[in-house]
């Protein structure tokens, strides 16, 4: 069971509702990386060679800082679809569909991972 | 002159040297008595320069009286090395007696070398003759006729023997260039062989053809084909064993000055020590600047402050040697601020030297603009006053004379340089169209040794030190030294080392790229 209980503690799940602007459905945050882009140029990863989707802006006081979304953060699933073997506008897309109000995403975080191995060690 | 040396100064530490050439200046002048020298503003000078008597510019007693007219270019003798005039006639006298002793026992033994070389040259020379005439002259009635067969052999070793005496000619036939301490192992090894192998020819000549009276005159003149074709070839060993064997770099050199470490590079073959050192010696007067005692007079002055500066009384009369080493670290410890002095001194004599260059520049160049050369077609238009080189030299010279002299005094190489070098100098850069920069270029910098006057080389007469013998090969690690009598250069041997080279093929349609992308889209 604490086994269980580290793994989900890795990742957090996060729901963010678009916000309507004019004629778009907008989050509020800005994604980076993919498998077609230079992954050392990542300044959020930890391992340069992770060419995951990160989080590398939010938008003060829009939907996603609103739902805790953070900078950093490494977006692992986007509604059930996986996002950490695709190219930038491949996520760009799963993440702007037009039918979708709601994205619910997986993200992991850093600071979640070092927590995490701080309590285990102590 | 000297006052205008102290306004330009701002440190007052400098005031130490501008003692010193005052007391310099006042000794020449008083030694010269020149009446005009006594007054020392600057318009008083250029006269002086501007009236010289033709006679001393051109006759053999130039330096009398040149130290006559102006002591500002007589000033030679005045302190260089030593601190009184004691010293300075004492090394006269101890280079003057070395000259003496060494040339004349090394003479005689360069002279004997060569005799025994000529001699031996010219006995193997005449032996294949001797060879084919002797059987003629001594029993021509017994001998065989021998036709064509012989005629052949006798054009052959015609030639073989002049592209032999054309050979030795071009290889052995040259001015030596220097006297070296030990014999020269190879060329001692070759005289050695070719006395041996004529010598065992003529014995064998002497003892089956000339006793037995042999009478195949054929073999006789093969026999002597056969002497002519060896010498050929013990030529081409010369010739490998002199000169090419030494050509390929094995080592690399560096040679390193110790009165003020300019240190050079040269890459040798496999040579023996002395022919090394005969190399490094070509090579030092080319490219090492000159030696000048007048720019060591600073560290040797701040050398002397440093043992001024702590005295040790010895109360006790004993213990020595813990003393030196407490005397070391005491003098250490001691502040000192003799960097400080050195930092400002040398930042200010940039600085002069600077100025003083600046002014020469533009000095040098509006003189020669007072020159123009005549065409030939102008030269019988304009009949007045048209002057050949000297004269336009001698013309020009008193503009530039001064700006040049302070430089030089500046830069300390005044006694490398005379009037009477200058306008010759001068008088050839006008008559090969040179600019004022290329008329320069000989004092701004100071040049290699060759380009200076043979009597203040300072560095005529070489001893070789080493460890090793003299006649053995270079190897790595040597260190041996070149001495003079005021300086010396150490030379240090290094391999060149073993060199790895392996070989990379790349396809040529193997270059390609990709871009490099860091995007970042807002959602």
């Amino acid at each position: 069971i604490a086994v269980l209980s580290y793994f989900i503690l890795f990742q957090q799940r996060i729901e963010i509702h678009k916000l309507r602007q004019g004629d778009n459905l907008i989050l509020g945050f800005s994604i980076g990386g993919g498998i077609d882009q230079d992954p050392t140029q990542n300044p959020f990863s930890e391992d340069k060679t992770d060419k995951g989707i990160y989080v590398t802006r939010v938008t003060e006081g829009g939907p996603a800082e609103v739902a805790g979304l953070q900078i950093g953060d490494k977006i692992m699933q986007v509604n059930g679809w996986d996002m950490t073997m695709v190219t930038h506008d491949q996520a760009r897309k799963r993440l702007t569909k037009r039918n979708e109000e709601v994205v619910r995403l997986l993200v992991t975080r850093q600071s979640l991972q070092k927590a995490v191995q701080q309590s285990m060690m102590s | 002159m000297s006052a205008a040396m102290d306004t330009e100064s701002t440190y007052s530490g400098y005031s130490h040297y501008s003692g010193h050439s005052k007391k310099a200046h006042r000794q020449g002048r008083d030694r010269h008595k020149s009446p005009r020298s006594k007054d020392g503003s600057r318009s008083e000078k250029s006269v002086t320069i501007q009236t010289p008597p033709a006679e001393p510019l051109l006759g053999n007693d130039a330096s009398r009286a040149e130290e006559g007219q102006d002591d500002n270019w007589g000033e030679t003798t005045t302190a260089i090395t030593g601190t009184s005039e004691h010293s300075i006639s004492q090394e006269d006298i101890a280079r003057i007696s070395k000259d003496l002793e060494d040339s004349v026992g090394l003479d005689c033994r360069r002279y004997l070398g060569l005799t025994v070389a000529a001699v031996l040259g010219l006995l193997v020379f005449l032996t294949p003759i001797a060879f084919i005439l002797l059987p003629q002259i001594l029993w021509r009635d017994d001998l065989e006729p021998c036709g064509t067969v012989c005629e052949g052999l006798f054009i052959s070793v015609a030639f073989k023997l002049l592209i032999l005496l054309i050979g030795t000619w071009a290889l052995f036939f040259r001015q030596p260039k220097a006297d070296i301490p030990r014999v020269f192992v190879f060329r001692a090894l070759l005289l050695v062989l070719i006395f041996l192998f004529v010598f065992s020819y003529w014995l064998f000549y002497g003892v089956r053809i000339l006793d037995s009276k042999d009478t195949n005159y054929q073999g006789i003149v093969q026999y002597a084909v056969s002497l002519v074709d060896a010498l050929l070839f013990i030529h081409y060993l010369a010739i490998v064993l002199l000169e090419l064997r030494q050509l390929q770099p094995m080592f690399t050199v560096k040679v390193v000055r110790s009165t003020d470490g300019e240190s050079r590079y040269y890459s040798l073959g496999y040579l023996s020590i002395q022919r090394a050192a005969l190399v490094v010696l070509e090579n030092y007067y080319r490219d090492f600047t000159v030696y000048n005692p007048a720019l060591l007079t600073a560290s040797k002055s701040r050398a002397a402050k440093h043992m001024a500066g702590l005295k040790v009384y010895n109360v006790d009369g004993n213990n020595a040697s813990g003393q030196s080493r407490a005397m070391i670290a005491a003098a250490a410890r001691r502040r000192d601020s003799s960097h400080n002095e050195l930092y400002y001194e040398e930042a200010d004599h940039e600085r002069r030297v600077k100025k003083r260059r600046a002014r020469l520049v533009v000095a040098v160049e509006e003189a020669f603009t007072h020159i123009k050369r005549l065409q030939t077609e102008e030269q019988q238009k304009a009949p007045g006053e048209m002057m050949d080189p000297r004269e336009a030299a001698q013309a020009i010279f008193p503009s530039m004379a001064r700006a040049l002299q302070k430089y030089l005094r500046t830069t300390r190489q005044q006694q490398y340089h005379s009037m009477e070098s200058i306008l010759q100098h001068l008088s050839f850069c006008i008559t090969n169209n040179m600019t004022p920069k290329a008329f320069l270029e000989r004092y701004l910098n100071p040049g290699p040794t060759l380009q200076y006057d043979r009597d203040r080389w300072f560095s005529k007469q070489w001893t070789l030190v080493s460890e090793e013998a003299v006649t053995s090969g270079l190897q790595d690690g040597i260190v041996f030294v070149l001495k003079c009598l005021d300086f010396s250069l150490v030379v240090n041997v290094k391999k060149i080392p073993f060199i790895k080279l392996s070989e990379e093929f790349i396809d040529p349609k193997s270059h390609k790229f990709v871009l490099r992308l860091q995007s970042e889209t807002s959602v």
